[in-house]
């Protein structure tokens, strides 16, 4: 086994173990402990683009190896797996930045709540590595039970815990889902390798279409549609959402989401492609469910973070849309949404979490007068829900764009794809409501009760800048970044 | 790099705008006139050295191309295609004079003013940028750029209790229509098969291999409808009137008098050329809607009794004929619309300005509080009566030139239609103008605005230039059609070739109008 294969994930454990030794061993180091965290990560990150992979050449600052697989075969270090795991690591970072913002909400345990952070950063990269059932289960649940503590760390506050309690059941029946679905797949199949099951299920079209096959792929399915709060496990999202502290919900936002996005594009790319087993009408059905409810559920709520579990749910289902697509368009629309997503979303959250912790109130009322309070914060948050909405310049509306054409690309020869487009257009449009209502909460809201201006302290200033300029560069310029995905995803058959 | 330098310098005159501290009002306000100068000076210039220019072989002039995003595993390219030709010339001459006006009508603003500018200037190079554009993503991507800042202006600096639910009202709207229009543009892009969105190449594709009939159809009713509904085409013209008379003047300025115009020019340049066939079918549907704007929205404008929404009504009804002259398919019909797109853009600027004023220094638009303004403010009157003047069509200024060819180039094609529209244009939008005239300008004055004083230097030069405009596209439309007239001809040619295989008889009577229109033509 190689070194340098794993050498991403062995230095974020690494650090998340210095950190959890620091804090009991020299507990005057504690303040200065989310500071190391996301050091440490910008560091990795840094690291993470030394690498390349050519022609299944992996070559890194530590040396080069040909050997892309690890642990028997069920740890592959391919162009998709490095490109989810440096999104990992900023979206890492960012989280990390954000959380130092935070801290002062945090009562005990803080250094814990950066570690668990960089334990679920471990668990992601794992994930955008697993090559087999026996590494995606395990990656999962690293994020999962990370996440049941991350959700209810402000253990003074009953949503906190109820979100943490909510998550906890939803996390372990889709679980128990998983392990199910893996036994009935390797029960009737023998396997648990991506590619030897991959290759048995193409030649055998009989035993991909037997019901042993189907219901055990199925029920893989739907955990991880929970991964992504998609239909029809997505009633969580809202509830956790809306109790969990801001940074982690940022953190499930966008980890735990593209979590399960690469493990599905695993799952249907390398292993059984939809069309195989003639899935695609159920994922256009699923991700035009999935669009509908997210948006208009939103449209009633008031608390901001609410807001965002539903904007969280209709965005996984602009995700399932790329993936009902089954096309090389849909795969790099969906990478390319997602990073847009990350500047997006941690945009949002990182406002939020100041302004939660400013006026102690989620409605969003609590944004009046944002505009004169911080001209920056309300820039920012405006530009996260424009991107949000996908609306041009923005990082959003070149994700949206991709994935439209990818359907239209389709709906050529299938026309069912034109209602799924119909579905996704009234999606935007009652999206455009609820994230406009937003804007006006911070312009024109009556009456602001406080107009004192809301300090931002030096790390979530950084992080909302890198936020702005993500958004704004992958808006203008998306050409290296979308050559990137496109180069990521090449490999799939999807 | 001129067309570039048009719409770009509005944008990058963001960056100052951010940086500079709010204390400093009128520092940001100063960036914002000297950038939108620059930029209509600029368009100036490409007006008068466009007929020395070199045209590319498509004929567009000022030509610039230059890949911007390409990914082959997907089968997208985007180029950042910018060029001119007649049709699109006289808007960016148009939309950067109205932008400079609109910025120079901005002194109402008192708060916030650092924001106010920021989205002014991102609104005019948005527009600006989507008039140059020879690609259909960027063409498409720079209109949009408009849509957060009208959202934002309306709410925030806007009038009156509703403009919350106005301001909504036209985002929604909006966002539709564009979307409907994008699944158009895009539904082209995969048909053609061309892995282009360049307006150019699109155009020499569909010529050689045309695409299919039924799917030109749909192709060209989402764009009708898509870029309809942005054009405030009757029956979906509610979100015009309310959301003018919701806006501040400045918003109200460009965006009745530029960014309407927007889906006109992609009708006359996208949907026509590039689905001919879908054309020959949709655009009597087109026509006879266009009969609901012309007649319906002039009799709802007579019923009004707030100026603003008066002006809002009326520049609906306006659209009416640019549709009708778009429909008619004929050289002159069509070159009419465009000078009419062109003199509409700075009359609905004009009276908007002119209708802000008012509010703003006598704090009401409701007619009956008004009158006498003539005599109280000369400037002001004059102003209001001459753009009233010109909305009902007189001689003189360019709207006449304007609806004088619509109805000459449509009388062949729809002769019902025209007949009713010329009834709306000179009865029902005569008898709502003049009506405006007497109870604004003249009468007698009310006690309440006697202290009233005359408009300032920058509102002066503002409304002069619009004035002028007018006046000189009316008196010597030359400048404008001798250019539009070889750029139209083409899209003519080409669509009527395909309008011979659907429908003999129509064709024959818009060819032999085509050339009665062209012995005749200035």
């Amino acid at each position: 086994m190689n070194v340098l294969l794993l050498s991403l994930e062995y230095m974020v454990v690494l650090l998340a173990i210095v950190v959890v030794i620091l804090d009991f061993s020299l507990p005057r180091t504690r303040p200065t402990l989310g500071y190391l965290s996301a050091l440490g990560l910008a560091v990795i990150c840094f690291f993470s683009f030394t690498f390349q992979i050519e022609d299944g050449m992996v070559t890194g600052l530590a040396g080069q190896t040909h050997v892309s697989l690890a642990f028997g075969g069920a740890y592959v270090l391919d162009p998709t797996a490095l490109w989810f795991k440096q999104f990992f690591l900023i979206a890492g970072f960012l989280v990390a930045l954000i959380s130092i913002g935070y801290s002062r909400h945090i009562e005990s345990g803080l250094s814990e709540y950066y570690a668990l952070q960089l334990f679920a950063l471990a668990g992601m990269m794992f994930a955008a590595s697993a090559n087999s059932f026996m590494l995606l289960f395990v990656s999962l649940e690293l994020i999962t039970i990370t996440f049941y503590v991350l959700v209810s760390y402000l253990r003074r506050q009953v949503e906190s815990l109820e979100a943490g309690v909510k998550y906890l059941i939803m996390g372990a029946v889709s679980s128990g889902f998983l392990v199910y679905g893996i036994a009935l797949v390797y029960g009737s199949t023998g396997t648990m390798d991506f590619a030897a099951l991959g290759e048995q299920l193409d030649n055998d079209l009989a035993l991909a279409k037997s019901t042993m096959v189907q219901v055990g792929l199925l029920l893989i399915f739907g955990s991880l549609a929970f991964k992504l709060a998609a239909v029809p496990l997505q009633v969580w999202a809202a509830d956790v959402y809306q109790g969990a502290p801001a940074p982690t919900a940022a953190f499930l936002a966008v980890g735990s989401k593209a979590a399960g996005v690469v493990l599905l594009m695993r799952l249907f790319g390398s292993v059984v492609s939809d069309v195989t087993l003639g899935w695609e009408k159920l994922l256009m059905i699923l991700a035009a469910l999935t669009i509908l409810y997210g948006s208009l559920c939103a449209l009633p709520q008031r608390n901001l973070k609410r807001i965002m579990g539903y904007s969280s749910i209709a965005s996984a289902g602009f995700l399932l849309m790329g993936f009902a697509v089954m096309s090389q368009s849909g795969s790099t629309a969906i990478l390319y949404y997602l990073f847009g997503y990350l500047f997006t979303v941690l945009g949002a959250f990182a406002v939020i979490g100041v302004i939660v912790k400013q006026a102690g109130l989620e409605d969003v009322n609590s944004l009046a007068g944002l505009s004169q309070r911080s001209p920056l914060l309300a820039a920012t948050l405006t530009m996260a829900v424009v991107s949000l909405a996908g609306v041009p310049p923005l990082a959003g509306f070149f994700g949206k764009f991709l994935i439209f054409k990818a359907a239209l690309e389709q709906a050529v020869s299938y026309p069912a794809y034109y209602a799924l487009l119909a579905c996704a257009v009234l999606g935007v449009l009652v999206s455009i409501v609820y994230y406009f209502n937003i804007i006006r909460a911070i312009y024109w809201s009556k009456n602001p009760s406080d107009l004192s201006t809301i300090p931002v302290s030096g790390p979530v200033r950084f992080a909302v800048f890198t936020c702005i300029a993500g958004m704004i560069v992958l808006g203008i310029y998306p050409d290296p970044f979308l050559n990137i995905a496109g180069r990521a995803v090449a490999a799939f058959s999807l | 790099m001129l067309l570039t330098a048009i719409f770009l310098i509005p944008l990058l005159a963001v960056l100052p705008a951010v940086a500079i501290p709010r204390i400093y009002g009128w520092l940001t306000r100063f960036i914002a006139l000297l950038a939108t100068f620059t930029s209509m000076v600029l368009s100036v210039y490409l007006l008068f050295t466009y007929d020395g220019a070199t045209a590319s072989p498509a004929g567009y002039k000022f030509d610039f191309n230059t890949t911007w995003v390409s990914l082959e595993s997907i089968g997208l390219n985007i180029g950042y295609h910018v060029g001119v030709d007649g049709i699109n010339l006289g808007l960016v001459v148009m939309g950067a004079i109205v932008a400079f006006a609109a910025a120079c009508c901005s002194r109402e603003i008192r708060s916030q003013e650092k924001e106010y500018y920021i989205l002014l200037l991102l609104m005019t190079g948005g527009i600006l940028g989507a008039f140059v554009s020879l690609d259909l993503f960027l063409f498409y991507f720079f209109h949009e750029l408009a849509l957060v800042p009208t959202f934002i202006m309306i709410g925030l600096w806007g009038r009156g209790e509703k403009r919350t639910d106005a301001a909504f009202n036209i985002t929604v709207y909006l966002s539709f229509g564009a979307l409907i229009a994008l699944i158009g543009l895009v539904m082209l892009y995969i048909q053609t098969g061309a892995q282009s969105f360049d307006i150019v190449e699109l155009t020499a594709i569909t010529q050689s291999n045309p695409i299919e009939v039924s799917t030109q159809g749909t192709i060209f009713a989402l764009l009708m409808f898509g870029l309809g509904i942005l054009v405030s085409l009757w029956p979906f013209h509610t979100w015009a009137p309310q959301g003018y008379a919701h806006a501040p003047t400045a918003t109200a300025m460009l965006h009745a008098g530029v960014l309407k115009k927007f889906g006109l020019y992609g009708l006359i340049r996208v949907a026509i050329p590039l689905a001919p066939k879908g054309a020959a079918t949709w655009l009597d549907v087109l026509a006879l809607l266009c009969v609901g704007n012309i007649i319906y929205c002039g009799l709802v404008a007579i019923r009004q009794r707030d100026i603003n929404y008066l002006i809002g009504t009326s520049s609906v009804a306006h659209m009416g004929f640019v549709f009708l002259g778009v429909a008619s398919l004929t050289l002159i019909g069509m070159t009419g619309a465009v000078i009419l797109m062109v003199a509409h853009g700075l009359l609905a600027a004009l009276t908007f300005g002119l209708s802000g004023w008012i509010r703003s220094k006598t704090g009401t638009t409701e007619i009956d509080k008004l009158g006498g303004l003539l005599k109280q403010v000369p400037f002001i009157g004059t102003a209001l009566i001459m753009a009233m003047m010109a909305g009902c069509g007189l001689p003189g200024f360019g709207n006449f030139v304007g609806e004088f060819m619509v109805l000459f180039g449509s009388w062949g094609t729809y002769p019902v239609i025209t007949g009713l529209a010329i009834w709306g244009a000179l009865i029902v939008g005569a008898v709502y103008m003049l009506r405006a005239i007497r109870n604004v300008a003249h009468g007698p004055l009310d006690e309440h605005h006697a202290r009233l004083r005359d408009a300032d230097g920058l509102s002066r030069i503002a409304f002069s230039l619009l004035i002028a405009g007018l006046l000189v596209l009316g008196i010597y439309p030359r400048i404008l059609t001798d250019k539009i007239k070889p750029s139209v001809g083409k899209i003519v040619t080409i669509t009527k070739a395909h309008e011979k295989e659907i429908k003999p008889s129509k064709a024959k009577t818009v060819a032999v109008n085509t050339a009665k229109s062209e012995g005749k033509n200035r």
